[in-house]
């Protein structure tokens, strides 16, 4: 049957389909099972309405089960057993397996660098952006332009960033954005100030925010100490301020990297194939689309900010980047917060912009695109259910975090 | 906010300047990407797309025609005539010229050049020349010149032709783009309808396990759908729909259902309390408040959902290559196809761009549209 017709009879019967069934069950459930007449007309309606709620919820639930909360299940089966044995029970084999191939530690390595730059720096730009934007007169046009990326598929966006990043050879005229803003360093006074200077600066800001970030956490502990109690979470405290350290030991020591790697002026680069600055280049793709995304929230969120709050703070001679910092951004933590994990979550299951952009090649493997290959080029499904578990694991945090705050927020 | 005190924002040109250098680095890779498509491939390669916006300036050297062939004598002077570019035409409006190499722009188009001793030159406009002197000037090898045209940008909508008409089925998109769209309609329609049942039921009626359920549907919303792929698909194949629409189809309303739910749900709490009591007073069953009542209310939720579904299965690879894509590459969409053109046309950038650009164009327009609906919808679910 041609496709279309085949789609047109699909909504016609998916939409009928279900209107006829929620209808005809109320029908039976009213006029044949539980008839609202006779002798026991009260008791009947009573366990009519007993049973309607479950008609109604039925076929999203038996989806739901079926699509998603069964697959879970399954998948972790399937990650205990070995397809060429008939499906026999392996235990921890193809985990073990897993463990035991580089790739797969290429890919975590390169997932949580993902998890830590990409719902940082846009949570960063969409706050800079909403806060910027707020102020303008053109700003609601401002804001449009910034969330477009959020309609362009990863596949368009990886082919718009691939002629962003093109090279061409040295004595062609370059296409490519990048490479012909590199062409411009030749290594004097300018390439000093924006290749070393800058990037040194940079990576002492960086380092600063980790450290007071860092501080926020690890204040309470040390405070509980001298009064005695007040401090929860605290090995999530702690967690944080050993990993506030631990990154800004590392900016610290590539601090020296900057001033003494030696830049390979005028030679076109072929970025994507770079290892380790790389897998930054594909996240640039991410931060971009994600950017809008966390703009608009954060945007709503700054304008419900009372208006008091910010008045007090000018009355007592607040300047702008204190009345930010101090007054609004902690009013504004908890959307801060939902807009981070949000991210987070589709950083974890990012799989279009690496396979179209790299495929994993040049040491740019992320978890999504490793299961990918081990399902459906390896047909190892073992090792692959393995993977898609590891992300389901990396993800459950997030998800009983959601859960608590949905039942909170009902309560 | 900030001028509430009486003072005048000192920063407000500094913020005008921010946002524009945000919104051009936002806009500029889109942008190139937009422009390239409208160009030859001759032109992508030969030089970067920004170059295109601005009129481009080509020195070329030209020779005048044989004297000895050509020139014919007007009074004591012998002048031989002509057009440096032939039928051709120009290549564009000829701004400046010169007769040496160490200066090329040593006259402006119509001036006339003194070469020494009664000898001249002169190019016009057009490119027509007159070039004049005695016998011994005018005779060896025509006269050499520089000239310095300036086209204007140049833009064809030919590599739009090609995509959509092209005989290649490697690079034609038309099926493509009708692929995507029969898999993304079906897949944003479906969902809705048995969501708001759902989302109803968890809304407004009162039963034993609402909360447990409601806080199932919030967990299912971020499960990863990496899990569902091989379950399922060994699932499709056992029950017969195989690879094919159907099971794409379904996938996409399985995977969809949970966000459905929980934006229309948490709009259908919102809704007044009275309107429901006073119908249930009168008489309305659930189904009929349902169905005249809630759903008419609740358009505004169901046109976020509807927005967000459609630019997810429009948008959508992984999917599409599990449940949709089998051996024969007949019902292949448009994401994987531009994946699979960067595969095998990696550096012809005139497919590659314009292949992207209509998949880009339908959401892109969707999301302007509809940018209203898009925003209420995050902010009332951003979950997923």
């Amino acid at each position: 049957m041609n496709p279309a017709l085949l789609g047109l009879v699909t909504i016609l019967a998916g939409v009928g389909g279900c209107l006829l069934y929620f209808w005809g069950s109320n029908q039976i459930l009213d006029k044949v099972i539980f008839p609202a007449k006779g002798p026991q007309a009260g008791q009947n309606i009573n366990r009519a309405n007993i049973v309607r709620p479950w008609l109604f919820l039925f076929p999203a639930m038996f989806a739901l089960g079926l699509y998603l909360a069964y697959p879970v299940f399954e998948t972790l089966r399937l990650s205990l057993t070995d397809r060429d044995q008939g499906g026999a029970f392996v235990g921890l084999a193809n985990y073990n397996q897993m463990m035991g191939e580089p790739k797969f530690w290429e890919a975590l390595r390169n997932n949580l660098l993902w998890l830590i730059v990409v719902p940082a720096a846009s949570t960063a730009f969409g706050l800079l952006a909403a806060q910027l934007t707020d102020r303008i007169k053109w700003g609601s046009a401002a804001k449009s332009l910034i969330f477009m990326p959020m309609a362009i598929s990863f596949v368009g966006a990886g082919v718009i960033f691939k002629l962003v990043y093109e090279a061409r050879p040295a004595d062609q005229n370059q296409i490519g954005v990048l490479n012909s803003v590199w062409l411009q360093f030749d290594g004097g006074i300018g390439s000093f100030l924006f290749l070393q200077v800058l990037p040194a600066i940079m990576l002492l800001a960086f380092a600063a925010i980790v450290a007071y970030v860092g501080w926020i956490f690890v204040r309470p502990i040390a405070e509980s100490k001298q009064r005695g109690g007040g401090a929860g979470y605290v090995p999530l405290r702690l967690f944080v301020g050993v990993a506030a350290l631990y990154l800004v030991y590392l900016s610290l020591t590539s601090l020296v990297g900057i001033f003494t790697f030696d830049y390979p002026y005028g030679q076109p680069q072929t970025w994507l194939t770079i290892p380790f600055w790389n897998s930054f280049l594909l996240m640039v793709v991410l931060i971009w689309i994600q950017t809008g995304f966390a703009m608009v929230i954060l945007s709503a969120a700054l304008r419900g900010i009372p208006e008091e709050t910010v008045e007090a703070a000018i009355v007592d001679g607040a300047n702008p980047f204190q009345i930010f910092f101090k007054i609004k951004v902690p009013q504004i933590m908890g959307t801060i917060v939902v807009v981070w994990t949000t991210i987070t979550i589709t950083v974890l299951k990012v799989f279009d912009i690496v396979f179209a952009m790299t495929n994993g090649q040049w040491e740019t493997q992320v978890l999504a695109n490793y299961m990918f290959d081990k399902l459906f080029r390896a047909n190892d499904w073992g090792v692959g259910s393995a993977s898609a578990i590891i992300i389901m694991i990396m993800v459950s945090p997030i998800l009983v975090w959601n859960v608590y705050n949905a039942r909170k927020e009902m309560k | 906010m900030d001028n509430i005190a009486g003072s005048k924002s000192s920063l407000g040109w500094v913020v005008n300047i921010s946002v524009v250098l945000l919104v051009a680095l936002w806009v500029f890779p889109t942008f190139g990407l937009l422009v390239s498509s409208f160009r030859t491939a001759d032109q992508i390669v030969g030089s970067g797309w920004w170059a295109s916006l601005f009129p481009s300036e080509q020195t070329e050297r030209y020779r005048a025609a044989d004297p000895d062939e050509n020139r014919v004598q007007r009074g004591d002077l012998f002048v031989v005539e002509g057009n440096f570019f032939g039928d051709n035409g120009a290549p564009g409006e000829i701004q400046s010229w010169g007769t040496s190499s160490r200066a090329v722009d040593a006259y402006q188009a119509g001036d006339v050049a003194d070469l020494g001793d009664g000898e001249t030159f002169s190019v016009d406009a057009e490119g027509n020349y007159v070039w004049s002197g005695n016998d011994e000037q005018i005779s060896g090898r025509g006269q050499r010149a520089f000239v310095t045209a300036v086209s204007p940008p140049e833009f064809t909508t030919e590599n739009y032709v090609n995509i959509m008409t092209s005989g290649d089925s490697n690079d034609n998109m038309a099926k493509a783009f009708f692929n995507t769209l029969t898999v993304t309609i079906p897949a944003t329609i479906i969902p809705i309808v048995v969501a708001a049942f759902a989302a109803y039921a968890l809304a407004w009626m009162d039963f034993p396990g609402r909360a447990i359920l409601i806080a199932c549907v919030v967990g299912l919303l971020v499960v990863p759908l990496q899990l569902a792929l091989i379950p399922l698909l060994k699932l499709h194949v056992g029950i017969g729909i195989g690879k094919g629409y159907l099971g794409v189809w379904l996938a996409h309303t399985g995977f969809g259902l949970p966000l459905a739910i929980y934006l229309l749900r948490n709009y259908m709490v919102g809704l007044p309390r009275d309107i429901i009591e006073n119908a249930k007073v009168d008489g309305a069953t659930d189904f009929q408040i349902f169905t005249k009542i809630i759903l008419p209310l609740s358009f505004p939720a169901l046109a976020s959902f509807a927005i967000f579904q459609f630019l997810w299965t429009w948008n959508d690879l992984l999917v599409a290559k599990v449940f949709l894509i089998d051996a024969t590459g007949q019902t292949t969409v448009m994401t994987d196809q531009i994946v699979n053109l960067l595969g095998t046309r990696g550096g012809n950038w005139e497919i590659l761009a314009t292949a992207a650009f209509v998949s880009i164009a339908v959401p892109l327009c969707v999301f302007f549209a509809m940018q209203k609906y898009l925003v209420r919808g995050l902010l009332a679910g951003s979950v997923k």
